[in-house]
């Protein structure tokens, strides 16, 4: 039988500790250069403003797809339902729950 | 850490609680998975601790699983993390100088990130990232570990909804940010573009297009200016 990578343990551990390097190195280097160099509050804003889209495009992603996939309609349902009860000030357990009891129970009742 | 609690206040303690059982609950799917497709138990618990980053590992794991090579699945886990470094140039302060920022910087993910700018001042933001990053960095090994002991058994996780948490989770989060109505422009463009791209590009690259939506929105806000 042919070495598949599940059993080439070397291979397999070097690029595990690759991706802990690479991971690391993008975190580190805002940090690091925001220290170097100094923003004008505008740009600070700016920034800020950039997290905040890029988690909303992670929600809306992860909301609808599944790697490159379609979702199904229970996912991004059972994410509208805690959607709504955040915007309606719900505590954050109510927001959490119904999402999750939400997607669970259109499965329950067969919808993919 | 009393001065955490002091600082954080219940409720948000008890949200931040919440959050990290989750990504366990979270991390007992994947271990259960990645036991289940043939790894030894010690490469998701390593993965775990040291990438800290969910989706690159589940990401990694998958494409390992199904017979891809570690160096595509390793160049996958990166795209898909590129995402930090944005993150890091908006939250530096809240992870501190000196020794702390290097421990500081690995427990900065999405949860983190978004829960320090949920918060009204500083100490807050920073109290915020270091106790769920804490947590996180705590729960979701272990709870791969568990995941991977108990097996096959837990590996349909999205039986319970839980896949429907971790959207509803950020999306709570980023909510009141969102009434600001640039920040709204500009996320509603970049989701479109990461939307349209989803099915096309590799995965990780969407969120990043993403960022191109925020550039529309400077580009406009800065004419304004110029004008007045």
């Amino acid at each position: 039988m042919n070495s598949t990578p599940l059993n080439n343990t070397p291979l397999l551990v070097a690029t595990m500790l690759a991706l802990a390097a690479g991971t690391y190195a993008f975190r580190l280097a805002g940090p690091l250069l925001r220290s170097k160099v100094t923003f004008s509050p505008a740009v600070e804003k700016l920034m800020e403003r950039v997290a905040v889209v890029l988690l909303t495009a992670l929600v809306v992603t992860t909301a609808l797809f599944e790697a490159r996939e379609w979702a199904g309609f229970a996912r991004p349902a059972g994410v509208l339902v805690g959607g709504v009860l955040a915007w309606r000030k719900a505590p954050f357990l109510v927001v959490v729950l119904g999402a999750a009891t939400g997607a669970a129970v259109l499965r329950l009742l067969g919808v993919p | 850490m009393c001065s955490v609690w002091r600082i954080l206040g219940r409720g948000a303690l008890r949200d931040i609680v919440l959050v990290c059982l989750a990504v366990g609950v979270i991390g007992l799917s994947y271990g259960a998975i990645a036991v289940a497709s043939g790894f030894p138990l010690w490469v998701p618990v390593l993965l775990g601790v040291l990438v800290v980053a969910a989706s690159s590992e589940f990401l990694f794991i998958g494409i390992v699983a199904a017979g891809g090579s570690p160096i595509a699945a390793l160049f996958a886990g990166l795209l898909i993390n590129a995402r930090h470094l944005p993150f890091g140039l908006a939250v530096p302060e809240v992870i501190g100088s000196g020794w702390r920022r290097y421990i500081g910087t690995h427990l900065m993910n999405d949860e983190t990130v978004v829960f320090a700018l949920a918060q009204q001042d500083l100490p807050r933001k920073r109290a915020a990232y270091w106790l769920c990053g804490l947590g996180i960095l705590v729960c979701w090994p272990v709870g791969a570990c568990l995941g991977g002991m108990a097996g096959a058994l837990l590996d349909d996780t999205d039986a319970l909804g839980l896949d429907a948490m971790f959207p509803a989770v950020i999306l709570a989060l980023i909510l009141p940010a969102l009434r600001d109505r640039k920040t709204r422009s500009a996320a509603l463009a970049g989701s479109a573009l990461a939307l349209a791209t989803t099915p096309l590009l590799p995965v990780g690259l969407p969120v990043l297009l993403a960022l191109l939506g925020a550039a529309f929105a400077i580009e406009r806000t800065r004419e304004k200016e110029g004008t007045r």
